[in-house]
């Protein structure tokens, strides 16, 4: 191996690291040897980022397809209003770049996926996990396990956050557990809260990508225990933090006594989200906006219901009845089964959630609004505010 | 009474309440208990055939009910039961 050396600039601007024991300029040449690859520049690979090129880890990749944008700002403390519309990883460059010229960046501004996840990879020694869907966390997951590098997991949601690392290899050799023995299955499609009902408050991804940062630097200088084997969780409303003890599973496809998964598979498959998709348009009867308004004008008889939450209901509404969709199946008494009900929310997604939840209860007046309130706003009530 | 403690992604189904108390013996008693009172709970948390779904994992203390004895795991009375579903969150709070 190349004998790594720290220039007297460096020795300098890392010197609170190294006059620490624990670390050292060992530690310190360890963390200029090493590269890490972070998967996401969202809310955790912001903190994420920040730190590791602060720590001087000698090489950094960057994988994101996506580009900022305004309400990214209220978290990504990456970025800046001048960064708006442009590609996340230049951006992020850009930045990283200017607050330590002593690390070499590698940027890849594409989307993650089995083609090309093995390859990337394989160039790195520690992989840390920001991304902010299932398929992806599966993908990296595997990619790591075949690739034999650990993986240092995050995830946020709300006021919630979980932290662990997966796939690590301790100094007696023994490899630990990885996101399949967590959770060997994903959530089926529209049955957790997504997106849609979701959102997150903007200083957890600061608390837990910093956590996560920490991982990767104890994993690198050899420090401390890691979260191998403990999943640490962390409440923001409660400030509650726990930790949880993580197994190994026997049936793990990957890692398991009979393995039956020897290379990257299809993720949105596995997730359901492609059949999902197809079988919501399949099942689900639509109203236009233009033929909503006509039946109000001419005073036919039905039921608006709005599952929205009540902040957006407060924001602007059509005059429906509120039943966040949430509360949905706690109010079902509520919802008539004698006349046509229309079921809205903001563009149409979740009104055709609870309208499937419904049906799955022998409805069948059911109509979602198409395009939801915005449509409506957009067609006949354009002093309204969009949201 | 030992404790249910319910993530903030699922108190919604539990009109926001954060714990519940049971004297269950086991988890499972002490579930369904916790679904029959939120109806609306029941299909996040059980699936069709009645079964704990996979991608919430259920803890006694620290420790995964897997290694208890699943579902039938004991819980005594100063027990604290957590219930951690898979998040992925990350970046997208666009409204649909």
């Amino acid at each position: 191996m190349e004998e790594i050396i720290l220039s007297k600039e460096e020795l300098s601007r890392y010197s609170r690291h190294i006059i620490i024991p624990e670390v050292g300029l060992e530690g310190q040449k360890k963390l200029k040897a090493a590269k890490v690859l972070v998967v996401g520049t969202g809310g955790l690979g912001s903190p994420l980022l920040l730190y590791l090129t602060a720590a001087g880890i000698g090489t950094i990749g960057i994988v994101d397809f996506d580009v900022v944008d305004e309400s990214n700002l209220q978290r990504q403390v990456l970025f800046t209003v001048e960064d708006i519309g442009v590609p996340k990883v230049m951006a992020a460059k850009k930045r990283l770049q200017a607050l330590n010229p002593h690390v070499k960046f590698e940027v890849y501004n594409e989307m993650l996926d089995s083609t090309n996840a093995l390859q990337i990879f394989k160039n790195y020694d520690v992989v840390a996990d920001g991304t902010d869907n299932f398929p992806t966390r599966y993908l990296v997951n595997d990619a790591c396990y075949l690739t034999g590098i650990p993986n240092v997991y995050a995830s946020i949601f709300r006021f919630d956050g979980q932290v662990s690392v997966f796939n690590y290899r301790d100094n007696s050799g023994e490899l630990g557990p990885n996101y399949r023995d967590l959770y060997p299955e994903p959530p089926p499609p529209g049955l957790v809260p997504s997106c849609a009902e979701g959102g997150v408050i903007g200083v957890l991804p600061g608390i837990i990508g910093s956590l996560q940062a920490n991982e990767v630097i104890k994993i690198i200088t050899g420090m401390g225990d890691t979260l191998s084997g403990r999943l640490f969780a962390f409440d923001a409303l409660g400030f509650t933090t726990r930790i949880f003890k993580v197994f190994k599973d026997k049936t793990n496809p990957l890692s398991g006594e009979n393995p039956t998964q020897k290379t990257l598979i299809d993720y949105q498959q596995f997730c359901g989200i492609t059949a999902e998709k197809d079988k919501q348009a399949n099942e689900i009867k639509e109203i236009t906006v233009e033929a909503f308004m006509r039946m109000k004008n001419e005073h036919e008889t039905f039921q608006l219901i709005d599952v929205r939450e009540q902040f957006e209901y407060d924001l602007v509404n059509m005059e429906g009845e509120l039943i966040p969709l949430g509360t949905l199946l706690n109010n079902v008494n509520k919802i008539a089964q004698d006349k046509m009900v229309v079921v809205h929310c903001k563009s149409g997604a979740r009104s055709a959630r609870a309208i499937q939840s419904l049906q799955a209860l022998g409805f069948k007046n059911l109509y979602n609004l198409k395009g939801g309130i915005l449509a409506y706003i957009k067609e006949f009530e354009p002093e309204l505010p969009l949201y | 009474m030992a404790q249910i403690i319910i993530p903030t992604p699922l108190r919604k189904y539990t009109e926001e309440q954060a714990v519940f108390t049971t004297d269950q013996p086991t988890v499972e008693l002490a579930i369904n208990e916790l679904v029959n009172k939120f109806p609306a709970l029941k299909t996040q948390v059980i699936d069709n055939s009645g079964k704990l779904r996979s991608f919430i994992k259920v803890f006694i203390g620290e420790e995964d009910i897997r290694g208890l004895g699943g579902e039938q795991a004991t819980i005594g009375d100063k027990d604290v039961v957590s219930l951690i579903p898979a998040i992925a969150g990350g970046v997208s709070v666009s409204l649909n």
